[in-house]
């Protein structure tokens, strides 16, 4: 008798704590529905509205009203005009994150985002991305930021690598598409950190006749540079060698034991602050758009030059370029001596009022190091600036060239293959 | 550039035709000069008994896949080996992956890309487009390999790779 209560007390006490448990499963899973509800409707909450138009008004729940104040204060003449602005941003690094971050805030039009890399940790030092953002895409992580930021700006994304032939006609298109009338682009900002993406950028943006913005910060953090390329009208990326920021540490002996690069948040935002503030003077018209920019942070001191278009440039859509905007300039001096007005638009990037540190150099200067080819398209970097390496060779002995074959690719695949 | 590279790229012939993938007429002619300087340089390293890579590309050339492999104190540490030919090439060179890799060194960025030392983007920008993939291999992955893989043994990171 005795054993069989036992056993019953037993079953029975097993049931209860089945029942136990099943009955707070339920509980904490409701709770959890619960607070998730309860979550997105803060949330909803939060979000604020789209608004359909720019107001001055200045109340606390306007977000666009010190960016229209600037009309008021007659820095701009149409603030508004960036709503129907469309931008891409490629790399959305350091740099890059923060210069989307800017825009949006600053409510432009629409940006495209292109990056292939993903959020990690080691990117913590520098700005805008949050740890629990690790793993995500870039892009997908900055538009899941920047659509709750600004909900008026539209955002188009992409997670792939530009220079790769799977994606870089892709990446054409959108530049001559993507824009919010479905039209070209009104500028694309490089903020990349790689030779190759900067020059895939240019030869898209030279193509098709696309004015972009370059933005580079050096490898040991301590410089940086914005460049503005106007195909035909300014040099390409490929018109010279990079320009970057002359620093007393030589490249050669830094020290680059156990790391790719070094990164400072400070030096990327003041590069991604100089180059949107570029942004927006060539955008809505006012003050004078740099057209290549230095910054040196060990000086705090800043180069500004101009760079002419290499009539003999190694890119050929460059040169197509420059024949083009040298017609557009006849053809307008033309026009301006038909109408014989006295006023003259200046269309061609030299600049009257040099301030300080602007150097215009049209001399050729001889220098060891640097071959005539570069003399003759009157090249030289502005003090602060050096070109990152010498120009390329101009020929080559026949005898170092590769022998014609009799064999088609096919065979010389074979032949390749039983070196294994 | 250390002479031994040095001598090494200067046996290596020297492409002519400057057209990239993009250009599907010239990237046939191109491809044919890359596959030649390939196997001279393949060539060159067997009869030097200095053999240390094998690749092969895909149908279009445009994806290129194999092993190379290094040998420290008489132990072979092998990698696999692989790169795609960007859109711009042959002004930029291809970033030579061994994704096996990714993690263990911080000469690599993500995906297992290699760090080129500052002196091989100013050399291939010079020589472009005469430089192709048998001297991206030479003077990026050799040294590469030379400087990096004695550090990763020292710290016992790539013991599995050991043949
Ligand atoms: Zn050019």
């Amino acid at each position: 008798m005795e054993e069989l209560t036992d056993e019953l007390r037993a079953s029975f006490d097993k049931v209860l704590s089945t029942l136990n448990t099943q009955a707070r499963e339920k509980t904490e899973s409701l709770v959890r529905s619960l607070k998730a509800s309860l979550d997105a409707l803060t949330d909803s909450a939060k979000a604020r509205e789209k608004i359909d138009q720019m107001s001055s008004e200045v109340t606390a729940d306007n977000p666009y009203s010190r960016l229209m104040a600037l009309k008021r204060m007659g820095i701009v003449e149409d603030y508004e005009k960036i709503r129907e602005c469309s931008i891409a941003v490629v790399g959305i690094g350091g740099v890059g994150s923060v210069a989307a971050e800017m825009l949006t805030r600053c409510g432009i039009g629409k940006l495209i985002l292109f990056d292939y890399d993903k959020v990690e940790l080691a990117n913590m030092n520098r700005l805008f991305f949050r740890p629990e953002q690790s793993g995500l895409s870039k892009v997908e992580a900055a538009k899941e930021t920047l659509v709750e930021i600004n909900p008026d700006v539209q955002f188009e994304t992409y997670n792939y690598d530009i220079t790769s032939m799977e994606s870089f006609s892709h990446f054409c298109g959108r530049l001559k598409e993507g824009a919010l009338d479905g039209g070209q682009l009104d500028l694309v900002l490089s903020c990349v950190d790689n030779y190759g993406a900067r020059m895939a950028i240019n030869s898209a943006c030279n193509e098709i006749g696309q004015t972009w913005m370059e933005s580079g910060v050096s490898e040991n953090a301590v410089s940086g540079h914005i460049q503005l390329m106007v195909p035909g009208k300014l040099a390409c990326f490929s018109c010279a060698p990079p320009l970057v920021v002359a620093s007393e540490i030589d490249e050669r002996t830094l020290k680059r034991e156990g790391v790719c690069a070094a990164s400072l948040p400070t030096t990327m935002g003041i590069v991604a602050g100089l180059l949107v503030q570029n942004v927006l003077k060539h955008l809505l018209n006012f003050g004078q758009v740099s057209e290549c920019l230095g910054y040196n942070a060990m000086k705090d001191f800043f180069s500004l030059m101009v760079l002419q278009p290499n009539p003999s440039c190694s890119d050929s859509w460059c040169l197509k370029q420059q024949e083009l905007f040298a017609q557009k300039v006849k053809a307008e001096e033309k026009n301006r001596a038909e109408i014989g007005s006295g006023e003259v638009e200046e269309d061609l990037p030299l600049h009257a009022e040099n301030e300080w540190n602007i150097v215009v150099e049209d001399d050729p200067v001889e220098s060891a190091g640097q071959k005539s080819e570069l003399n003759e398209a009157k090249h030289k970097p502005a003090e602060g600036l050096k070109f990152e390496f010498e120009p390329a060779k101009s020929s080559v002995n026949n005898d170092e060239l590769v022998a014609g074959s009799e064999k088609d690719i096919g065979e010389l695949m074979s032949q390749l293959d039983q070196l294994k | 550039m250390d002479e031994g590279t040095k001598s090494v790229l200067q046996k290596i012939p020297l492409l002519r035709t400057n057209a990239g993938p993009r250009d599907a007429e010239g990237w046939n002619r191109r491809l044919k000069e890359e596959l030649l300087a390939v196997i001279k340089y393949v060539s060159n390293n067997k009869e030097q008994d200095r053999d240390w890579f094998f690749i092969q590309p895909d149908e279009k050339g445009i994806k290129w896949s194999g092993k190379c492999w290094y040998y420290l104190d008489q132990v072979r540490y092998e990698f696999e080996l692989e790169f795609e030919i960007p859109a711009t090439y042959p002004t930029t060179a291809p970033e030579l992956k061994l994704p096996e890799l990714d993690g263990k060194t911080a000469k690599m960025y993500r995906g297992g890309k290699i760090c080129q030392t500052v002196h091989f983007q100013p050399l291939w920008a010079r020589n472009a487009p005469h430089f192709g993939i048998a001297h991206a291999l030479a003077m990026g992955l050799g040294p590469w390999l030379a400087a990096e893989i004695p550090d990763m043994v020292q710290r016992g990171v790539i013991s599995s790779f050991a043949k």
